[in-house]
């Protein structure tokens, strides 16, 4: 099988180890992997932020770079994943062509855990791993992807670690995109909520599926002078595969 | 850019609020025990098949509105009520300081109304010579401690007892105490002789029957009912919205209402009361006069944001929210705080003042998963950050970096410098007081996951 990768604009300009973990995870299940070089965000920033125009400038340009393509589009983000899949056809409801091209590039798009639970099953082969691990359920990905059994199934399935629920997993982080520098007091009182939690949990390591939150409760993590690790969940799988 | 001095300072309030750590203490409770009973409370509930269902007949109400009002208007009638229009705040504040000045009335005792906040009728009556008495206890509350509401239904939300007792000891000279049981006897005391003086009452009502002209109010303390029977004249402030069609649709609010506020299966109290009473009867009020208050929403009912106007006011969305729980209402500024309170202030007050207050949403969504009567908040405030921009409210800085970030996008080349850019410059970043806001994201890396792939 062939699939698309997006990276995301934040793995490819501060996090490039989630995407090269993202290719080994996705080839251990025998993926193979196309990179249109031309991609660049998703443009949900500006979307979130109430900038319609530049929303469609990058809706159009993720268009044009994949529609030539074949196969899934995989996204190690929900909130990108969201932005494609929901957001994409919004944006365009008024201009039933490029309406029509957002659909089928959002039919064709998968948040990464969706991808490897419902596509590859990637559950039923499990992984490997140790220590204590849990999961910030992010928003995007939650309420507007509905995906919330799929990262479970996924960490659940690592032989070796113990996954603990998070209280409250679902609850925002005060990531928000913009909201994290327009209100920045705010976002650091929610992401200092959200380490509290965490620690009531006594895991060593904190996963999600957004590298915006994890970002967040990192900085949070950093402030307190925590030792809990922040890994993407497709870093943590990667880590083991069997 | 418009005159920042009229607009809301959200962040400065937020700020200032995030100080308080006896009112974050108090949010945090209060917000947890609400969520946490009203998510057990819709449990075994098909909340789903409810919530549609209550959507489609608001919807159905905001379609055929001005024919419920006209139905409502003559069934009050017909029942005895005096029905009044008000096209907006200032027509309903002078509607009801002239009723209490035809009956020559200085005090008045009100029960629980955000209406009644959102016309600020108490100090326009007080400045006319009529001293307004909240019984409702929040409202009680924070009325002596010379505040507003901090929630939508429960005014004193961010104030614990300890607060309670210490305001009580100084205003009403009782001794001090941080027993609620104790502090909610004073209050009572107090009420009840104002109760047994009063000459006015004046609600609100939670919904307005066009069938039946009845108004419909739900409470947990009693006041409400007290406030409507007990004094000769009851002046009820609605807005037009409020109107379901007939009684038999009143049971569906009955349950969804007071589990998506507080997780109770019902109220303690709830009044359907339809007209004054009549010669026979041996309660209710010799008068009763309704003030149908518009403010806009005729006009909201036209345009994209109709579906703010299904709200029940059962505040589910505040407790939800991760800003409010943080901040508590008065960092808002307005009449009606959290994602709800955001839209409708934008929409009652204007961008122009609320612009600031769009920024205090991180789009999480939790809102709209607990409206009961879905109103679509989070596509809401996206609109209203969409016509915050085209409106030109956004700064100038940030509209360069959208403008820029939108070259961006389009040339992949464009892109990559960017980022090279971010590497380069990242050090400075703090330099330039950006600490707080960029600073605390990870340095852009030398080499790109672009680079590396390819």
């Amino acid at each position: 099988m062939r699939i698309q990768l997006f990276g995301t604009c934040l793995v490819d300009t501060m996090f490039p180890e989630t995407g090269e973990a993202t290719i080994r995870l996705l080839r251990h299940f025998g993926v193979e992997i196309g990179y249109p070089a031309g991609q660049t965000c998703c443009g949900k920033p500006a979307e979130s932020g109430g900038y319609t125009r530049e929303s469609r400038k990058a809706a159009e340009h993720f268009i044009s770079v994949f529609e030539g393509t074949d196969g899934p589009i995989v996204i190690p983000s929900g909130s990108c994943a969201s932005m494609v899949k929901n957001h994409y056809p919004e944006l365009f409801k008024d201009d039933p062509l490029m309406r029509q091209k957002a659909e089928i590039i959002a039919s064709r798009t998968y948040e990464l855990t969706q991808f490897l639970v419902h596509v590859l099953k990637a559950h039923e082969t499990g992984f490997l791993g140790n220590g204590r691990i849990t999961y910030h359920a992010s928003c995007q990905l939650t309420r507007e992807l509905e995906v919330r059994e799929e990262p479970l199934l996924l960490l659940q399935s690592i032989d070796g670690a113990e996954f603990v629920h998070l209280p409250h997993a679902d609850r925002c982080c005060g990531f928000g995109g913009i909201f994290m520098a327009k209100l920045p007091e705010v976002s650091m009182a929610l992401a200092d909520e959200k380490l509290d939690t965490i620690l009531s949990t006594g895991a060593d390591t904190v996963t999600g599926g957004d590298h915006g939150c994890l970002m967040n409760i990192g900085d949070a993590i950093k402030r307190r002078g925590s030792a809990v690790q922040v890994k993407h969940i497709a870093a943590v799988l990667a880590e083991g595969l069997r | 850019m418009s005159d920042s001095s009229s607009s809301i300072p959200f962040r400065a309030n937020a700020a200032t609020a995030l100080r308080n750590s006896t009112l974050r203490a108090a949010m945090r409770n209060a917000t947890e025990t609400f969520t946490t009973k009203r998510a057990d409370a819709v449990a075994a509930f098909p909340l789903e098949e409810w919530r549609e269902q209550v959507s489609a007949m608001r919807l159905h109400v905001l379609d055929h509105l001005s024919d419920y009002v006209d139905r409502f208007e003559r069934n009050a009638a017909r029942s005895g009520a005096k029905v009044h229009r008000a096209k907006d705040s200032r027509a309903a504040r002078e509607i009801i300081a002239s009723i209490l000045k035809d009956h020559s009335i200085g005090r008045v005792v009100k029960s629980k109304s955000m209406v009644s906040e959102e016309i600020h009728l108490n100090d326009y009556l007080q400045k006319e010579g009529i001293t307004v008495v909240e019984t409702d206890l929040g409202e009680y509350i924070i009325q002596i401690a010379g505040e507003g509401p901090s929630h939508i239904i429960v005014p004193a939300i961010h104030k614990d007892r300890r607060q309670v007792g210490k305001l009580f000891a100084e205003k009403l000279g009782c001794e001090y105490s941080d027993d609620p049981a104790i502090l909610t006897g004073v209050a009572k005391k107090v009420l009840r002789e104002e109760f047994l003086s009063a000459k006015a009452g004046i609600s609100g009502a939670n919904f307005a029957v066009a069938d039946s002209g009845s108004i419909v109010i739900f409470t947990n303390e009693g006041n409400g009912r007290m406030c409507t029977t007990l004094p000769s004249l009851h002046i009820v402030i609605l807005s037009i919205e409020k109107l379901i069609p007939s009684l038999a649709d009143l049971p569906k609010f009955i349950r969804l209402l007071p589990r998506s506020a507080t997780g109770q299966m019902i109220t303690s109290y709830l009044s359907v009361i339809t007209g004054s009473r009549e010669p026979g009867e041996s309660t209710g009020a010799q008068e009763m006069h309704i003030v149908l208050l518009d403010n806009g929403r005729s006009g909201i009912i036209s345009g994209e944001y109709r579906e703010m106007l299904k709200c029940i006011r059962c505040g589910a969305c505040l407790n939800a929210c991760p800003v409010y729980r943080m901040v508590g209402g008065h960092a808002y500024g307005s009449t009606y705080p959290g994602p709800m309170g955001i839209v409708l202030t934008a929409l009652l007050e204007g961008m122009e003042r609320a612009y600031n207050l769009l920024d205090a949403t991180t789009l999480c969504g939790a809102c709209g998963d607990v409206c009961p009567v879905k109103v679509p908040l989070p596509k809401l405030l996206r609109r209203l950050r969409a016509s915050r921009v085209e409106q030109g409210l956004t700064s100038r800085t940030e509209q360069q970096a959208m403008a820029g970030f939108g070259k961006m996008m389009k040339s992949p080349m464009l892109f990559h410098l960017g980022q090279t850019a971010g590497h380069v410059l990242w050090p400075a970043i703090r330099g330039f007081g950006l600490d707080r806001t960029l600073g605390r994201m990870p340095r852009p890396v030398f080499k790109t996951f672009r680079e590396r792939v390819s």
